[in-house]
């Protein structure tokens, strides 16, 4: 019987920006269908290791396989298999929430029915039709959401999915981001444990290196705090 | 082909929504004209002059068009959003280019007409299916190193500097092409009504050399 590979695994990942070390021999495998909590401090390196997974940012050193394709150059291979969720929304602001999804659609060759789907799984349905500039953040929060799922990715990158989010609205996208997606996820939070409650595997960074990967339950407090003190 | 349409159905829908680049383009060809008007202290013009003017002209008012071509999507994420689609990248060239040069063919559609009122002696009419020759060759120029020098452009903090500073002296063959085919077609007295062979020549050879360059180097301006 041949193994599944895991739908990560990353060997010695290291990322410069000019003479600053954004990522530093980062070593992890992330099984499909689990989840990966990312914790660290701002500048960490936690959404550089989400642009590299997505295949935005080129690793300078080490390896990086996803769905056992190695990045960058077979990012054709598993792009439309990726779903981002990054602090910017990625949406054209003079467009409406309807007509970014269904460009997005377009891209992803995704039917006009999947978009309704989203906008109605986040109740955004009545608001659509308004350009993206005159919606709340929470709002256009909620728009980002649906279009990183439009295409029903089988990885979900996401960083602070939940910002901007009232219970309400979060308890909206759970279902399509939420742990129920069924989905391989990668995520960051500004709330360490509420990314603890939702993940299998933890990876802590403190100026991109990896500080602790291990299960969320062996971290204790104390480590905890001090990744952010 | 189809990822190049639904990017540039998205681009004419934004300039639709905004108005931000063919107005100002049409804005600044007027007031050149009639800068040129009363900087010439002549009535009229024509001939090679007249073509000059002209060329210049739609030169600096395309540039206008061509610093903004990538704004919208190096600003709000359309760089990332377009990347995250298994899509060939090169649709992306090949709607920017698409867009520019629809937006150079409706700034024409005014600014000709316009020109032919303030400044041009001969009459427009006998030149037209030359000079729509002409300018359509000259507008793919503009549109194929427009879109090139703008992609590199974008990803820098002095965009609106290095687009100028790179598009110009590459589009230098092209406008000399363009002005000297044009010249003909705006005397006075013996216009032709076609433009001389050889310059358009020039300028479809340089049309195809530089989009084959531009297709084979766009992929490597989008890596980060």
């Amino acid at each position: 019987m041949v193994d599944e590979p895991p739908a990560i695994e990353l060997r010695g990942l290291a990322r410069y920006f000019g003479e600053r070390t954004a990522l530093r021999d980062v070593s992890v495998r992330v099984p499909a269908g689990a989840t990966l909590a990312v914790l660290g401090r701002n500048g960490a390196g936690k959404s550089t290791l989400l642009r590299i997974l997505a295949a935005l940012l080129r690793p300078h050193a080490g390896d990086v396989l996803v769905f056992g394709e190695p990045l960058p150059r077979r990012a054709f291979a598993v792009r439309g298999k990726l779903g981002l969720l990054a602090h910017e929304p990625l949406l054209y602001r003079e467009l409406t929430g309807r007509e970014n999804l269904e460009y997005h659609a377009r891209l992803h060759r995704v039917g006009r029915e999947r978009v309704e789907q989203v906008l109605q799984a986040v109740n955004m349905e009545r608001r659509a039709d308004e350009p993206v500039r005159l919606l709340s953040r929470g709002m256009v929060q909620r728009l980002a959401v649906c279009r990183s799922v439009l295409h029903e990715p089988q990885l979900l990158l996401l960083d602070e999915p939940r910002a901007n989010l009232d219970p309400a609205a979060s308890d909206l996208v759970e279902p399509l981001i939420g742990r129920a997606s069924g989905c391989t996820r990668v995520l960051t939070s500004h709330d360490p444990r509420a990314a603890l409650a939702e993940a299998d595997l933890v990876l802590t960074l403190k100026d991109g290196r990896v500080v602790y990967l291990g299960e969320p339950g062996a971290l204790s407090d104390s480590e905890l705090e001090g990744l952010y003190a | 082909m189809r990822t190049a349409l639904i990017v540039l159905r998205k681009d004419l829908r934004l300039e639709l929504r905004t108005f931000e680049t063919v107005p100002a383009m049409v804005l600044f060809s007027l007031v050149t004209f009639v800068i040129f008007h009363f900087g010439f202290n002549r009535a009229t013009i024509d001939g090679q002059l007249a073509a000059g003017v002209l060329t210049a002209t739609l030169l600096f008012a395309a540039m206008l068009g061509i610093n903004r071509l990538f704004v919208a999507e190096r600003e709000q994420g359309g760089f990332d959003a377009f990347l995250l689609a298994p899509v060939d990248r090169s649709a992306m060239l090949v709607a920017k280019a698409a867009g520019l040069f629809t937006f150079l063919a409706l700034l024409e559609v005014i600014a000709i007409p316009a020109f032919g009122l303030f400044l041009l002696g001969p009459s427009l009419g006998p030149a037209l299916p030359g000079l729509i020759l002409v300018l359509a060759l000259a507008d793919l120029a503009l549109a194929v190193i427009g879109t090139l020098v703008s992609a590199i452009a974008v990803q820098t903090r002095a965009r609106d500097l290095i687009g100028p500073v790179i598009g110009l002296p590459l589009l230098i063959p092209a406008l000399i092409a363009t002005a000297r085919a044009m010249g003909p077609l705006l005397r006075s007295a013996h216009a032709s009504s076609a433009p001389p062979g050889k310059w358009l020549a020039i300028l479809a050879l340089y049309d195809l050399v530089f989009a084959l360059l531009a297709y084979a180097v766009f992929d490597f301006l989008l890596e980060d």
